[in-house]
């Protein structure tokens, strides 16, 4: 009974919290609270998924699929495979430990607040779990609403104009995107996504192949602008900077991979085999860049937003080395760098909540006062590196290891940009905890790390570490959904060779 | 002929006529020191009443009246209840933003009431002589409400410069007509489409057109013809713009659709082009001019002439889900600006203090339910999914798809992209912190009548976004009324545009 509807709870359990949220009172504490359990409510169910997941089981799984609109032919179609189940658990995961970070950070406007957040999880939720293009792009839209309001709420400098920013670099790709359904439906009949792929597969001739490029381009921007590859990511640092952390968090990252993997991937193999040589050439020049840029900041979370832009960028190679170790990789990564960008942007709050500033000059020496933070912040910043036992290892080592073969010299200048990863996060980490306390520290006394601070906290670095030693057990679901990919790609690539030789 | 039945087909618009005719009764009899906002809620009776009589008739046999020049067909019925739904919101909100010491509110409300008969009749007039009279009861209506602020210096000049220009087009509506009057001998609008096979004089027909469709296209402020929207706006009241920048239009739009589609479908290789460029040019031409405004209701007017070219955008499409999705958006597009209007009006107030973006800043917090209420309707003017304004566009440009208009879709879509810039400017000041002395601490607290507004809109706006279905369903019924998309829509897909 569960199984049947479990994806519509886990979806839309946070849009009915966010209308309850919109009574509750403004009264102390009730409005974290009530968030805090519709999180845990919605983390709860989707924790159901990797529960009750059939392995070995090809296509999807706790479907449903209903009609939505008979004329155009929309579907309330949802399920999960491998690729998007441990998706849709982060960020139920993630969900819970947002609250948790925003619990004082957030001290007025809170109902606004809290509303929108959960608006943004039925649409993050939404993105994973969509099958039917249609409402798939719904979700998509949507995820970009609430977090335009909350960062024009809550920008320190210049909110506003930064979610204007933020908002226009990912709808205007949209707009495009949508044609590109559009024509898909023309031509086909259909939003759906499984029948979409078998119309393609099996019907090709159906389609001019320079008209399926253009498609597969328009689809491929509208993600890329999300994830962001570079030269896209204009939006990414601006956003990082004025988002509150419990959005930061999940602004950038797995929506754009996801839906790269899915629907480019999924649907256009021949054609994303053609965007490979660029994208894999852009996500060398995204690592490194954002490397280059990471070292030259001198605020704290700045040099976050670029950490990520390449950390995101490894994700994108190995997507696009199409081997089986680099999907797994890109895969895993993304969920790690899910896990690592919160850790780090919590921390990273949480050190502002203290001092009121993210100049790391102002800082020095702070591992004598704050120990127990200076302990999470190095292993987050292990995490990122990718220092073997943690995460990150895991899922570079596929990563880089996947896409080798062939692209050697990229990959050998991606490996730099795993030695300045490592430069950039210790140098912070000297410059912060390390070194004279700066007199700012000195005259400013704050506590260490308190208990919700904890809870928030050491899930995280508890997973951080699991999931570096005992990657079999999410690797199981995710090598089922890659697999295919990778299969799909290497087929149609051979039968167009063969085509071409004939 | 059936007299009881005949009565029946117009039985909205003899609704309308006797409010109206009653307001004007009643008014002299109160002391002048009385507030006229009783005759405010009589005017919201009678358009209940009609839109009631509305609904009842989408049970009626289709059928025509009075000699042929009558037709209630579920296209009539779908116009008549969008419109009586529009004219009910924006008394309402003239209700909430008036004052008791307005002068000529009276006038005010049995004026909305005539202009409403108007445009019912414009909607279900299969007689093009009938459309004409139809139009100038509308707009003669709309001229003297678009002046309604005497003392201010914009009203007049808002009135003069549409009243001369809305002269000017009917004027050209009306030589269109005999132009096709001349070509086929009949003015009825199902005989023309019969009579033009073997018409002697084709070109005539064809100048009919393109009068008929300069005359509309000023109606439906499409480019070229939208130069006088912005004035009109700005210098009308807030609850008339609330009105007539949707209820006439939508009259508009149904004329349009009969004429082209019921009249005019064999020329569809003349009128397809003109159409396809007043749709380019009124999208990109309204959405550029919005971007540089300071003042909402110019910003609104701009994107008004922007959205009348996402509606023409289906009329190109050549088949019956063109003209159901012209409808649909039509609907969309009332419930999404009159509630935009239902906030401008009440934080600007019948004389407009507050219009400009920087006045809005702080809105959300001053009340959060106005604030969030204005959000909401840009959101879906930007057409996010979930509300009606993304189904709506959604409809429109895969209808254009289907015909094989990709760049039609193209720019449409890109052009969508460029507005959510300026709607968004508009939604982030609501949101953002209000400056120290702002002047929207004077915003007053949502009345009643307001309330009920904003709950049809944002209803409605919710309904068309989420469960579409329903109206979709009548928007094709409608649409299925004309026999002409069905023979002549395939070979016309103009390949190359």
């Amino acid at each position: 009974m569960l199984t049947d509807s479990i994806l519509t709870l886990a979806t839309f359990v946070p849009t009915a919290g966010a209308i309850v949220v919109a009574l509750l009172p403004r009264k102390g504490k009730v409005l974290q609270w009530w968030t805090l359990i519709v999180s845990l409510i919605t983390f709860g169910l989707t924790l159901h998924l990797p529960a009750h997941f059939a392995y070995g089981q090809p296509g999807y799984q706790f479907e449903q699929n209903h009609v939505w609109v008979v004329s155009p032919a929309i579907r309330y179609h949802l399920g999960v495979d491998g690729l998007s189940m441990w998706l849709v658990v982060l960020t139920g995961f993630l969900s819970v430990i947002g609250v948790l970070a925003s619990w004082n950070v957030i001290e007025k406007r809170t109902k606004e607040f809290y509303f929108f957040f959960l608006l943004q999880q039925t649409a993050m939720i939404g993105v994973f779990v969509a099958l039917d293009m249609f409402l798939y792009y719904c979700f998509w839209e949507l995820s970009l609403v609430p977090m335009a309001i909350l960062i024009a709420i809550f920008g320190p400098e210049r909110g506003p104009k930064t979610a204007l920013k933020f908002f226009c670099y990912t709808f205007i790709p949209s707009a495009l995107f949508l044609v590109a359904i559009l024509w898909l439906y023309a031509k086909t009949g259909t939003f759906d996504y499984v029948e979409l792929q078998r119309a393609l597969t099996t019907n090709s001739a159906l389609f001019a192949p320079e008209a399926l490029w253009w498609v597969a381009l328009a689809f491929l921007v509208a993600f890329a602008v999300k994830v962001p590859v570079f030269p896209l990511h204009g939006w990414l640092s601006d956003t990082i900077y004025e988002a509150p952390s419990a959005m930061a968090m999940v602004v950038a990252g797995k929506l754009g991979l996801y839906s790269i993997l899915r629907f480019n991937l999924g649907l256009f193999p021949a054609q994303s085999r053609m965007f490979a040589p660029l994208m894999i050439a852009l996500a060398v020049i995204g690592i490194l860049y954002g490397a280059c840029v990471a070292l030259a900041q001198t605020n704290l979370r700045r040099l976050v937003s670029y950490a990520m832009l390449s950390a995101l960028s490894f994700c994108v190679l190995g997507i696009f080395s199409f081997s089986l170790a680099g999907l797994n990789g890109a895969l895993y990564q993304t969920l790690n760098e899910g896990l690592t960008g919160s850790s780090f942007l919590i921390l990273v709050g949480f050190l502002h909540e203290r001092y009121g500033t993210y100049e790391m000059s102002q800082y020095g020496g702070l591992a004598a006062r704050l120990p127990n933070m200076a302990t999470f912040y190095v292993i987050t910043a292990l995490a990122l590196i990718g220092l073997p036992i943690l995460n990150g290892f895991v899922g570079e080592f596929l990563i880089l290891s996947g896409s080798f073969a062939g692209h050697e010299r990229w990959v050998a200048a991606a490996t730099i940009g795993v030695i300045l990863g490592a430069a950039y996060m210790l140098w912070m980490i000297q410059r912060i905890f390390y070194g004279p306390q700066s007199s700012f520290v000195t005259n400013s006394p704050a506590p260490d790390l308190v208990g919700r601070e904890y809870v928030a906290l050491v899930p995280i670095a508890l997973l951080m570490l699991v999931m570096g030693v005992a990657s079999p057990y999410w690797m199981h679901a995710i090598n089922e959904g890659v697999s295919s990919l990778a299969n799909s790609s290497t087929q149609t690539v051979t039968s167009t060779a063969i085509a071409e030789k004939r | 002929m059936n007299t009881s039945l005949s009565i029946l087909r117009i039985l909205p618009e003899v609704i309308l006529c006797v409010t109206g005719a009653l307001i004007m009764l009643v008014e002299p009899f109160l002391a002048p020191t009385t507030s006229r906002k009783s005759l405010g809620w009589l005017a919201v009776l009678g358009v209940l009443g009609a839109l009631v009589a509305s609904l009842y008739q989408y049970q009626l046999a289709p059928g025509t009246a009075y000699f042929g020049v009558f037709q209630t067909d579920p296209f009539s019925v779908f116009f008549y209840v969008l419109i009586c739904g529009i004219v009910l919101a924006s008394l309402l909100i003239a209700l909430d933003s008036t004052s008791d010491s307005t002068s000529g509110l009276g006038e005010y409300f049995a004026l909305a009431c005539f202009g409403a008969t108007g445009m019912l009749l414009m909607t279900s007039a299969v007689e093009l002589l009938l459309v004409f009279i139809g139009l100038e009861i509308s707009s003669i209506s709309t001229y003297i409400l678009a002046g309604f602020r005497r003392k201010s210096a914009k009203g007049p000049e808002a009135a003069i410069k549409y009243f001369l220009l809305g002269s000017f087009a009917t004027a050209f509506f009306l030589y269109g007509i005999a132009l096709i009057f001349g070509a086929t001998g009949t003015t009825a609008i199902y005989d023309i489409a019969a009579k033009l096979g073997s018409s002697q004089m084709p070109l005539l027909a064809v100048i009919g057109l393109g009068m008929i469709l300069i005359g509309l296209g000023f109606k439906v402020s499409a480019v070229p013809f939208q130069v006088w929207t912005p004035d009109v706006y700005e210098g009308a009241p807030s609850p008339v713009v609330a009105l007539m920048s949707t209820a006439p239009k939508a009259a508009a739009f149904a004329v349009l659709l009969r004429i082209l589609y019921g009249a005019l479908p064999t020329l569809h290789a003349h009128w397809v082009p003109i159409v396809w460029w007043l749709a380019v040019l009124s999208m990109t031409v309204g959405n550029l001019g919005a971007l540089r405004q300071k003042n909402v209701k110019r910003l609104l007017a701009y994107s008004s002439i922007a959205h009348a070219g996402y509606i023409l955008v289906a009329f190109t499409a050549l088949s019956a889900d063109g003209i159901a999705a012209a409808s649909f958006y039509t609907v969309s597009y009332a419930a999404m600006n009159v509630g935009v209007f239902a906030v401008v009006s009440h934080v600007g107030g019948f004389d407009d203090r507050l219009t400009l973006i920087e006045d809005y800043r702080g809105l959300a917090w001053r009340s959060p339910l106005l604030g969030g209420a204005m959000a909401f309707f840009l959101i879906s003017l930007i057409g996010i999914p979930f509300t009606g304004g993304f189904f709506g566009k959604f409809y429109v440009f895969s209808a254009a798809l289907h015909s094989g208009f990709i760049w039609l879709a193209v720019i449409g879509l890109a052009n969508s992209g460029i507005a959510a810039f300026y709607y968004l400017r508009v939604a982030t000041a609501i949101y953002s912190k209000a400056p120290e002395s702002s002047p929207i601490a004077s915003v007053p607290r949502a009345t009643v009548p307001l309330l009920f507004a904003l709950l049809i809109t944002v209803a409605a706006t919710l309904i068309l976004g989420i469960v579409p279905g329903k109206i979709l369903g009548v928007a094709k019924a409608g649409a299925a009324t004309y026999p002409s998309v069905n023979a002549s829509a395939p070979e016309t897909t103009a390949a190359g545009r």
